[in-house]
């Protein structure tokens, strides 16, 4: 009988499937529960994950990528979020929302300078959008670029950027005309060393404790016009595609967490024994593990529609949205059921649960919360949002030239 | 010069208590099917002699058709090359038969200077295929390796462990060796190896490309699995750390068990 998985996926993709969870299993499972108590970032599996590709994994060779697709990326966020979401976030932040916006945006000059190097992990790079004062209104971040002659001098704060204190390069964005609004947001690729940059670390996180999470200051950085991604005023739309690469990976990594909570709590169902036999008899537990297993099949039908339409460069802002909120949100729920089940052991970071369960609460909440998708998906429905062609469509994966 | 690394498909190990007797009699597993883990060392083995002498490598399996999930895996970590021995050609032969079949599979290869294993494979058990086939090949045997320190003038120079300790050894080649599993850490399959292996159509050996003797046959009449244990769990007590260390080495201790 053929499985839905070689109905979905190529030879190739189970291949990947079996490297990205075999490393999770020998690499990151082994050391992460420590890295979540002690807050700190797992440096050791930066270079272990650039060296097997995953940090250019859907980038063309000739830029230094694996020259994979899509659904390959999709694979290996959801094999290392089940062992934990904050090394899944490593990739979709250094990544899909980095290094694929170049490849996207970028000239192709800036695609040549910058890429190799962010595939081959020789930098890490993140995205700054957020700041103190704007998070799911874009529109109202107060970091501004002045032009001055064949530079832009940058000037404002981001916050809660995912590998702020980690990473060499910066995607930050910027007003250039104030009084436009949204068409008033330009990208620049910021460095680190420039003088008036400064990062530091966010203390004190309810999950992702092995991320690094924290702020961008930047005061009158002087930013030469060669690093400005896209033209000006392009930002708002080039932030907006850079969601669509990383809400694709937060998606995928959802499905590991489900499929890792329906791992252990099996587990634990099949030993743990009240009133006499194993819980996994008592039909309350059966009810919470059938529903982690229709969220899992769900899932991973929405995570792979979104990344057949990414590989023939169909524009999926709606697919992988839905995708992405259902996802994360049936993360969570499994993660809240697989406590339940583990009972006051779950409780305890003794099991994965509970750190899974505080983990899938961010993704509730970063790369548009459920609300903003659930507004998203509202306006398409009514007819009230459409998406209109890009300047720069994200390329359809071709294997004969990414190869 | 060529390395033929030789490879069997097994199921997961930690699948391995999931299979039921009725699977493991009609040879039709639902469990996954994996490198066997002691081979996967002989197999990074081969593709780092390959690295460090510029050797070709080779490798070569003994299942059904279609069985190819663990020779494509070591495709994917980088030996050069692999086939399929159809393994109805044994016709349900014992240990023996299969290392013949395996030996003379290793002689299609054409020249084959070092013949890599595991110890043995986790769903069988036997440990002696790589026995078998230096026999059926003439060839000498070196055991438990954990070190290739060099090969020059026709020998091999290998580090191997016994009981009660190590030795430095050294054997002409061909040879025939079955490595331990401190002998290397194996690698991931890379993408690019992972691209060549999906694309790759393994040959299958059978009737007409290898003359296998008629052998005894080997039925399982009865198959039993083993009685789950019963564990006891003893869980020590103490107001320290050391006090609970302490308690828990004395019973080690009084059990034997250190």
């Amino acid at each position: 009988m053929v499985s839905s998985a070689q109905l979905l996926y190529t030879e190739e993709h189970e291949m990947i499937r079996k490297m990205a969870y075999d490393f999770t299993r020998n690499e990151v499972m082994p050391i992460i529960a420590e890295h979540d108590r002690n807050h700190t970032f797992p440096y050791d599996l930066l270079p272990k994950m650039a060296q097997l590709g995953f940090l250019g994994i859907c980038l063309p060779t000739r830029y230094g990528g694996a020259g994979m697709d899509f659904l390959s990326f999709g694979i290996v966020s959801e094999a290392l979020e089940y062992g934990d979401s904050s090394v899944r976030e490593t990739i979709a932040v250094h990544l899909a929302l980095h290094a694929l916006p170049i490849f996207q945006w970028g000239t192709e000059e800036q695609k040549e300078a910058f890429l190799p190097d962010l595939a081959s992990g020789a930098h890490i790079a993140c995205f700054g959008l957020t700041e103190p004062g704007a998070g799911s209104d874009v529109a109202a971040i107060q970091t501004r670029a002045r032009r001055d002659g064949d530079a832009y001098i940058l000037t404002g704060e981001k916050m809660w950027i995912t590998l702020a204190d980690v990473a060499d390069r910066f995607l930050v964005f910027a007003k250039t005309h104030p009084d436009k609004g949204a068409r008033g947001i330009t990208a620049f690729l910021l460095e680190r060393g420039w003088d008036g940059l400064t990062t530091g670390a966010i203390e004190g996180k309810m999950g992702v404790r092995a991320s690094n999470t924290g702020w961008i200051n930047m005061q009158d950085v002087r930013v030469p016009a060669a690093h400005r991604l896209g033209e000006e005023g392009e930002g708002f739309k080039i932030a907006m595609s850079c969601l669509d690469n990383a809400r694709f990976g937060v998606a995928a990594g959802s499905v590991g967490i489900i499929r890792a909570c329906i791992d252990e709590s099996v587990n634990y169902a099949l030993q743990r024994k009240t009133f006499g036999k194993p819980i996994a008899e008592h039909q309350l537990i059966q009810q919470m593990i059938a529903q982690m297993q229709q969220d899992l099949d769900i899932g991973e039908l929405l995570v792979w529609k979104a990344g057949i339409l990414k590989n023939r460069g169909v524009r999926n802002t709606r697919e992988t949205s839905m995708a992405k909120w259902f996802c994360t949100e049936a993360a969570r729920r499994a993660a809240d059921n697989a406590v339940q089940i583990h009972g006051a052991y779950g409780y305890s970071d003794e099991y994965n649960v509970e750190r899974h369960l505080r983990n899938t609460k961010s993704a509730v909440i970063y790369e548009g919360t459920s609300q903003i998708h659930t507004l998203l998906q509202a306006a398409y429905a009514l007819g009230l949002r459409q998406d209109r062609p890009l300047r720069c469509p994200m390329p359809a994966y071709d294997p004969d030239v990414w190869q | 010069m060529k390395v033929a690394v030789l490879i069997k498909q097994t199921p997961d190990t930690a699948e391995l208590p999931k299979v039921s007797v009725a699977e493991a009699q009609s040879g039709d597993l639902q469990a996954t099917m994996v490198i066997n883990p002691w081979d996967e060392f002989a197999a990074e083995e081969a593709i780092d002699l390959k690295e460090r002498f510029d050797f070709e490598t080779a490798a070569i399996s003994l299942g059904s058709e279609g069985e190819t999930d663990a020779l494509k895996h070591a495709l994917a970590m980088g030996v050069d090359s692999a086939v399929l021995v159809d393994e109805r050609i044994i016709d349900n032969g014992d240990e023996w038969t299969t290392a013949e079949a395996l030996a003379e599979a290793v002689k299609t290869e054409g020249d084959v200077a070092l013949v890599l294993t595991g110890k043995m494979s986790v769903d069988g058990n036997s440990g002696v295929i790589y026995a078998g086939v230096a026999c059926k090949l003439g060839w000498d045997l070196l055991v438990n390796v954990t070190k290739v320190v060099d090969i020059v003038d026709g020998k091999l120079i290998a580090e191997q462990v016994f009981e009660g300790g190590q030795e430095t050894v050294e054997a002409p080649l061909p040879l025939v060796v079955s490595v331990a599993k401190e002998i290397n850490e194996p690698r991931y399959p890379s993408f690019m190896g992972i691209r060549k292996a999906s694309r790759a159509k393994i040959p299958l050996l059978g009737n007409d490309d290898l003359r296998i003797r008629p052998a005894y046959a080997s039925h399982w009449r009865n198959l039993v699995k083993p009685e789950r244990e019963r564990v006891q769990a003893r869980i020590f007590d103490g107001d320290s750390v050391e006090e609970k260390a302490a308690r828990l080495a004395d019973a080690l201790l009084a059990e034997k068990v250190i």
